[in-house]
């Protein structure tokens, strides 16, 4: 890809946060946020950084919105180089963060209208973009409340709406659904959707959620410890893992190593695995394979409960690149937010 | 939600590349570094929003002067006497001698808390949504000096109102009472500013704490703010004559006396001002060393 295709390049980035209170003689330790990241992200799409808490997707962010200087590495945004010229980036980017960063005692139109004159908008332009966007996101009846009032979904919502303003080339939404109710969340999802419909508007995305990434993003990087493992579209990257996964439930008392010498020598499935009840095993085609499967089964006296196909998830493909399971990742830190306040602990 | 109240109309014009942004001066020119105009316009914007917040808690602003007004009338009782200690020598009641010493006491105190704000934006994430944005870091400082600088005049004027029912007199007339509060809020932006920066370098509330406590009585009794100096030890009048929060005093107290001392409060007025402007600058240099650790 070449770099004018590119609204965002980022190369071998690194960044590590002190720690207060362990400099062994001279010797800065700290944790390593990013450790030689390497992205690019085409213009016009939704492009997702997949991670668990801690990955390095929130310090991405922040490099790239100019907020932090990394420790090395390059990033240009639309072709701008950040470290060398952040105000021009600061233009043409529209940044929704973690953390809301609306101001509680103003209201949703107050809080629009300041973040439009400081973009740059003069005169009337503040005011009418802001109830245009008020009522893009449907906050047109709570224009005038203050937005402590606003619930979750509602402050999230305005928080898009001013990253915005200034219709940015460029916009970053940082975990944008995390500690959002599943409604308010699916909402969300509708609403980032629809911004990728339009032409020029290209979106970096992070989030912990693989069902999220899974679904908005048409490009996306697993980033872990710092680095990305591995990228590409979501259909990609599941169909490096070959094929499908074929799952048979089975009546209660069935004889495992039976089930595994029926299946075994079928060269439609490979890597069965059986635990209680459930079978599962890979195919290249899985719709193919279900036949055989059943009636195999079936001659060895094993009626199936049932049996489904399902395409490998980001699970599994995260499984592949990082050696675990992204649930045992995840538990680590389930809230993003307690997590990065943990690490602003450990910085200081 | 609004899916369902829109049309592909309204989606159209929603965001799309940087050749629609609007017309008009873009705040930053080609070399990235923003003129003063803009400067000065952000200042106003973002002053905008924190007097707006100020307005819908007036009552946080009378809280905060409740301290100050009950060491006005304790003080101004228990140590009616001072005044007549040998030496002393000041014409007027101890309660006209204590109320500029309390209006600097109380600038000072209310600002150096200035930096839990700050680590109030930093944790909501207002500061770094500016900080993104082409925000002026300039305006962004001015803005907490600007809010700052009304709630100190809001509150040093409370003060010399009940001190004026207490039955303190100001003979410097209004053009004294003036020069008493402006540098009031002098004192107030230097350690407004150095509150911000600690804030925003340490992000910790206890280190606020910690510098306040530090700071706030020794500077106070540092001062003639309730003793004269001429009355101090030798290395507390040295110590004093180089405390700023004392040249506020001394300022004040002249300024509202029969006969002030103009080419006095000149020179300390001149030395408060210069260490205003460093102590905002480097307020603003802190978003430096912000951004190499956020």
């Amino acid at each position: 890809m070449s770099s004018t295709d590119c609204a965002i390049e980022a190369h071998q980035l690194v960044k590590t946060y002190a720690v207060r209170g362990s400099k062994p003689r001279g010797h800065a330790r700290g944790i390593r946020a990013l450790d030689g990241l390497d992205i690019s992200v085409p213009r016009g799409i939704i492009y997702g950084l997949l991670g668990p808490n801690g990955a390095g997707k929130t310090t991405t962010v922040k490099i790239l919105t100019s907020l932090a200087r990394p420790d090395a590495g390059t990033a240009r945004v639309e072709g701008i180089d950040v470290l060398a010229r952040p105000a021009r980036v600061r233009q043409v980017i529209g940044v929704v963060a973690q953390r809301s960063g609306a101001d509680p005692t103003a209201t949703g139109r107050e809080n629009l209208m300041l973040q439009g004159r400081l973009y740059g908008l003069r005169g009337q332009d503040p005011r009418a973009r802001a109830d245009e966007l008020l009522g893009h996101f449907g906050l047109t009846e709570a224009a005038g409340r203050l937005v402590k009032t606003y619930s979750g979904g509602m402050q999230r919502r305005l928080d898009v709406a001013l990253g915005l303003i200034h219709r940015p080339a460029v916009l970053f939404l940082d975990e944008p659904t995390t500690g959002l109710d599943p409604e308010a969340r699916t909402a969300m999802w509708l609403e980032i959707a629809r911004l990728a419909t339009h032409e020029g508007l290209t979106v970096l995305l992070t989030t912990h959620y693989l069902e999220e990434a899974d679904r908005l993003a048409s490009r996306l990087a697993i980033v872990d410890r710092g680095r990305v493992v591995t990228s590409g579209t979501p259909d990609e990257l599941k169909g490096e893992l070959r094929g499908d996964v074929v799952h048979v439930e089975l009546p209660a008392d069935t004889d495992a190593s039976l089930v595994r010498n029926v299946l075994a020598g079928l060269p439609q499935v490979r890597d069965v695995l059986i635990a209680g009840r459930d079978v599962s095993a890979r195919s290249d085609d899985g719709a193919a394979a279900v036949p055989v499967v059943l009636a195999e089964l079936q001659r060895a006296g094993i009626h199936a409960a049932s049996v489904a196909v399902a395409r490998p998830s980001l699970d599994e493909v995260y499984l592949r690149h990082t050696g675990r399971r992204y649930s045992e990742s995840a538990a680590l830190g389930p809230d993003a937010d307690e997590n990065e306040r943990e690490l602003m602990e450990a910085t200081k | 939600m609004a899916t369902e109240q829109l049309n592909s109309g309204q989606l159209n014009s929603v965001p799309s590349g940087p050749a629609d942004l609007p017309a008009g001066p873009r705040p930053a020119g080609p070399s990235g570094r923003v003129p003063f105009r803009t400067a000065l316009a952000h200042t106003w914007y973002l002053t905008g929003r924190k007097l707006h917040a100020l307005v819908r808690q007036p009552w946080v602003l009378a809280f905060s002067v409740v301290q100050p007004v009950i060491w006005l009338f304790l003080f101004g009782q228990l140590f009616r006497k001072v005044i007549d200690i040998p030496g002393f020598g000041y014409h007027g009641t101890y309660l006209d001698y204590l109320v500029p010493g309390l209006i600097a006491m109380n600038a000072m105190s209310n600002n150096m808390w200035a930096g839990m704000t700050m680590i109030e934006e930093i944790d909501r994430g207002t500061l770094n949504r500016f900080l993104t944005s082409p925000a002026s870091r300039i305006g962004i400082m001015n803005a907490t000096v600007a809010e700052q600088a009304v709630s100190t005049t809001v509150q040093s004027l409370i003060i010399v109102v009940l001190g004026l029912a207490g039955g303190a007199r100001y003979h410097g007339g209004v053009a004294g009472v003036a020069v008493m509060v402006a540098a009031s809020i002098g004192v107030g932006v230097v350690f407004g500013a150095l509150s911000n920066a600690v804030g925003m370098t340490l992000r910790s509330r206890e280190a606020i704490i910690g510098v306040y406590t530090f700071f706030m009585l020794p500077l106070i009794f540092l001062s003639s703010a309730f003793m004269q100096t001429r009355l101090m030890p030798g290395w507390m009048q040295a110590i004093a004559s180089r405390n700023p929060l004392n040249w506020v005093v001394q300022i004040g107290r002249s300024a509202v006396s029969a006969a002030p001392d103009w080419g006095a409060i000149g020179v300390r007025c001149g030395g408060l001002l210069v260490l205003a402007v460093a102590c905002v600058a480097v307020s603003v240099l802190t978003f430096r060393s912000y951004s190499k650790n956020v």
